[in-house]
């Protein structure tokens, strides 16, 4: 009798042991990412400064955040720099992908020198770049003491085109993974739809902008929701690069957020900032992630 | 992976060719650019580098920078060089990588052959969790390690890092064990193996591949990581890169931009390594990845 219970027991520990195992993560997750969340969103409803506070004050914050200068600056750069760092990505990605698709000698060693900006940290590479720009010892000064004096490249320094070296620094770091991403999908296509094609006439040209480039769609896709995600969460690149300046030129939500909450005291209105950012990398990953996870089905 | 060996059908003439080496060649010498500036400024004098030479090559030869960014350098108030941080760095690193793929391991276990009602939404809120811009999470964060009494210590980190890694170790270990044969697993439940027998005798054994990328994801991520460094450590905690940023960014005294340099290289070389003798996996897995979606 005894031994049936033990054996009854076995069974039901073991159809409840996989639930068991992952409840721990998941706890993890509903209360660090989930119930941090409204917490968050809570708190861009109260009057919280220094600390966390607990009076609420409606829409106040939202409004505030909507009539400061700096965050219009903020999401001003942020339109030009996810446009560009998105588009040129892409354009740079595929290019490089289908002229690495060509039978090329040594593709691997082409391959690891495009992938390694991938490895580095954000503050590496905003290091690198920033000296390099630097008009009094980068490429400016370079290029002066060798004779061309009348050389200028000074947008790290300047107001207008500040933001395009942060453009600069963040394509040179992601370019390579995009190019990846799309080999990886040029390799998916049967080559017995392109010979077919060939045989009617089928220029280059005609080939990859009629067969190949419409088959890359999902490549596309994954492309686009990985770099707005990452462009909408820059954060270190702009801290080494620029540190936000000069002035507020290269200012982005992140670094918004972070000043306001931790330096400024204005806990609300950087937690209402954080929500923002949060809804619009909601907007861009819950329906990609909801197509992807039910066609696995 | 058989398909990413497979040839391109598209045939180039002789010009297209060599147009196309010669444009492969040039943006690899962009992509090389940086790390030739870091490399050749960091075993130079300054005065080299301050005098117009930055893209030449060391007249003189020295590893001074490299010894100062390492042990003397002002970092913070202290002049103990980038060597302390980079402890810190290992100390957090270890530990958060190995919790979060063993989590993702068992994780992507029971999603893929231990399946339940509601399975796929969990799966979802655990990747969308990998997603989020932790801008959103930062402040009650902060006040969780602090309730919890882990502000400003490596383990605040270590917790920090496994939290928002579960996603991406979970997701490879389940694309991975998808494909794996579920036969194999009823045959030997029927044989009366358990649960955790069956993940440490069939499944384990064939997971090398998977852990590497997941290992080398996180290592990757972790190390580099800025934000969460910059918001919670402490004096004793900080990481490499919060070190490293502080050294650059010091307002006072001398730029000393070759130590700089050698101190970028170093907070560069443990990920660098990394993906130098271990790359290979690490592309190879993330292209298994964007092929499946």
């Amino acid at each position: 009798m005894a031994h049936v219970a033990d054996a009854d027991f076995k069974t039901r520990l073991q159809s409840w042991l996989p639930k068991l195992v992952l409840s721990p993560s998941l706890a993890l997750v509903l209360v660090f990412v989930y119930g941090f969340i409204i917490f968050s969103v809570y708190l861009s409803f109260t009057d919280s400064r220094l600390l966390p506070s607990y009076g609420w004050v409606g829409w106040e914050n939202y409004s505030k955040l909507w009539r400061l200068s700096h965050w219009e600056v903020s999401l001003k750069n942020m339109g030009i720099f996810a446009a560009l760092y998105i588009s040129i990505c892409t354009v740079l990605g595929l290019s490089l992908a289908i002229f690495l698709d060509q039978k090329i000698r040594a593709e691997g060693v082409i391959r690891t020198i495009y992938l390694y900006p991938m490895a580095l940290s954000f503050i590496v590479t905003g290091t690198a770049w920033k000296w390099f720009l630097d008009p009094g010892i980068g490429l400016e000064n370079v290029l002066q003491t060798s004779g061309w004096t009348t050389f200028e490249f000074d947008w790290i320094k300047n107001r207008d085109f500040a933001i395009y070296t942060v453009v600069l620094a963040a394509v040179w770091q992601t370019s390579g993974f995009v190019m990846a991403m799309f080999l990886a999908g040029l390799r998916g296509i049967d080559n017995e739809i392109l010979k077919a094609a060939q045989m009617d006439g089928a220029s280059n040209w005609n080939l990859y902008r009629r067969i190949i480039i419409p088959q890359l769609r999902p490549a596309f896709l994954s492309a686009f929701v990985i770099l707005s995600h990452l462009a909408i969460k820059t954060f270190d690149l702009v801290i080494a690069l620029t540190g936000g300046g000069p002035g507020r030129a290269t200012e982005l939500p992140a670094t918004f957020m972070y000043s306001y909450t931790f330096s400024r005291n204005q806990m609300g209105i950087g937690a209402a900032s954080a929500t923002i950012m949060l809804m619009t990398i909601a907007a861009i990953m819950i329906p990609y992630l909801y197509a992807e996870l039910r066609e696995k089905k | 992976m058989s398909v990413a060996t497979q040839d391109t059908a598209i045939r180039t003439g002789r010009v297209a060719r060599t147009l196309i080496y010669l444009v492969l060649l040039l943006f690899a010498l962009f992509y090389l650019l940086p790390l030739y500036v870091m490399v050749v400024n960091s075993v130079k004098p300054l005065n080299e580098i301050t005098g117009g030479g930055m893209m030449n090559l060391p007249q003189v030869f020295t590893l001074e920078p490299w010894a100062k960014a390492w042990s003397s350098a002002q970092i913070g108030v202290e002049p103990t060089g980038l060597q302390p941080y980079f402890w810190n760095s290992i100390k957090m690193v270890v530990p958060a990588v190995a919790i979060s793929t063993v989590l993702g391991a068992l994780n992507g276990y029971v999603l893929t052959k231990w399946r339940f009602r509601g399975d796929t939404i969990l799966f979802g809120l655990m990747l969308f969790a990998c997603f989020i811009p932790f801008q959103i999470v930062l402040i009650p964060m902060a006040r969780m390690l602090g309730l919890m009494g882990m502000a400003g210590t490596t383990q605040g980190l270590v917790l920090v890092h496994v939290v928002y890694g579960i996603g991406f170790t979970t997701l490879y270990f389940r694309n991975y064990y998808a494909v794996f044969p579920t036969e194999l697993i009823r045959a030997a439940q029927i044989d009366g193996a358990g649960f955790f027998q069956i993940f440490w005798r069939i499944l384990l054994p064939s997971s090398g591949p998977i852990a590497v990328v997941s290992i080398i994801w996180q290592f990757t991520n972790i190390w580099n990581d800025f934000l969460f460094g910059a918001s919670f450590a402490g004096a004793n905690s900080q990481p490499m890169t919060v070190a490293l940023n502080n050294l650059v960014q010091a307002s006072h005294g001398v730029k000393e931009y070759n130590v700089h340099f050698a101190g970028a290289i170093l907070a560069a070389l443990p990920t660098l390594l990394v993906y130098i003798v271990a790359g290979r996996y690490f592309v190879r897995g993330l292209m298994a990845g964007s092929v499946k979606g």
